[in-house]
């Protein structure tokens, strides 16, 4: 610790030709307001090397989101709106059983009074608890941290369920039609938000986070977390943010701000 | 003259013997026959989009349940997602037109897939959860091909 403060440039040192690299294409991706200041603009930007259609993710990728609460509106509901359009997810008007990907949260500290609302969804743990548990391998984490279940090996037991303390997964009750081509969904599976991976592969944001920026109050930023030039790293690096039961351990890919 | 009558019953019972295979051989041919008239009718297979299919088709009609758990595992443990062996590129480019001009969903007999498991009387279960049909978008753009 001491000895960073002592060499602020780090054993390698300064790099000019580095830096002012980084500005131009900085410049050149988004507005800069000021210094160090940007647009939303920069973190729909689409990441500089696209993968190909043929190449598995990579571990060297971490797909995480970054929600700013004081920008998260009670009264809008745009986030689950769009995740229920992309998915296919079609309620039977049973809301104790239906298929819920993500949702609104509504919290409220009688002490200031404070008022909040928040979109839960699965946080896509680095440590999932839904995989440990798994007892057939079904639950899993991609290599770029998303946690999905592979339906073909599902065996509908929904211990997943029990273990998920975010209550982040929906188990399907009844027989499904007409799902979306790029969402597979059936009966007797358990399934929970993919943070759009369809939408990832195919270098487009997920569909909460484009129809919060869209139409909703911009509150939520998608990027990789292991890039540290990726607009969401810059901010999180910059201003504090938390994960939900951080106490867990469980290291969730979905960061909260103003929580 | 002992001689000349056991060669006379031997030609007998080797006329007998030939006139039951014969008489059998009748019978089992009308017998084959009748299943076939009674039989499942053959499938009729329609015919995809473009000039050929990914893979030969006698490959493909062999191969095309291994190739298609290969592509399955692929994208969804490592997000491959090549379009050469894809369920979503099977579906689209053997999409079958209802009378609606929509494409059929497997829950109809004349579905690409079904036609030919029905003959088989194999189960697909790849319909429970994914899509049968391509979507709407696609079949629009895809409507002048033909």
């Amino acid at each position: 610790m001491s000895s960073k403060t002592d060499n602020p440039g780090g054993a390698r040192g300064f790099d000019p030709g580095r830096r002012s690299f980084l500005g131009t294409a900085a410049a050149a991706a988004g507005v800069a307001l000021a210094p160090g200041v940007f647009l939303y603009g920069v973190a729909a930007s689409k990441p500089a090397i696209a993968r190909e259609l043929d190449v598995a993710a990579s571990s060297a990728v971490r797909w995480g989101m970054l929600i700013d609460l004081n920008r998260c509106d009670s009264g809008c509901n745009e986030c689950v709106s769009a995740c229920a359009k992309e998915n296919g997810l079609r309620g039977h008007g049973r809301p104790a059983t239906d298929a819920q990907w993500i949702r609104k949260v509504d919290r409220h500290d009688p002490g200031t009074g404070l008022s909040q609302s928040l979109p839960m969804m699965c946080q896509h743990c680095a440590e999932p608890p839904c995989v440990d548990v798994c007892p057939t391998g079904a639950s899993f984490k991609r290599a770029d941290g998303i946690v999905l279940v592979d339906k073909h090996t599902c065996i509908g037991c929904r211990y997943c369920m029990l273990a998920c303390p975010y209550k982040a997964r929906s188990f399907i009750h009844e027989a499904l039609e007409d799902q979306e081509p790029h969402a597979p969904r059936g009966k007797g599976t358990v399934e929970s938000c993919t943070m759009c991976v369809h939408r990832i592969d195919d270098d487009r944001q997920p569909a909460c986070v484009e129809a919060c920026s869209d139409t909703g109050g911009g509150a939520m930023l998608f990027g990789d977390l292991n890039d540290p030039d990726s607009e969401i790293s810059k901010r999180v690096a910059k201003y504090a943010s938390q994960q939900i039961r951080a106490d867990l351990g469980l290291d969730p890919g979905v960061r909260y701000r103003g929580l | 003259m002992a001689r000349r009558r056991s060669i006379v019953a031997m030609v007998t019972l080797a006329a007998i013997v030939l006139l039951t295979v014969t008489g059998l051989a009748v019978v089992a041919d009308a017998v084959e026959e009748n299943s076939a008239a009674r039989g499942v009718p053959l499938p009729v297979i329609p015919r995809g989009q473009g000039e050929n299919c990914v893979e030969d088709t006698d490959f493909m009609r062999r191969n095309h349940m291994t190739v298609l758990k290969h592509q399955r595992d692929e994208t969804l443990l490592k997000g491959i997602r090549s379009k050469q062996h894809s369920l979503k590129e099977c579906v689209s480019c053997h999409a079958v037109m209802g009378p609606d001009a929509i494409p059929v969903t497997a829950a109809s007999p004349k579905h690409f897939c079904r036609s030919c498991h029905d003959y088989a009387a194999v189960n697909i279960d790849c319909f429970q959860c994914h899509a049968s049909r391509p979507p709407l978008e696609v079949v629009v753009a895809g409507a002048g091909r033909e």
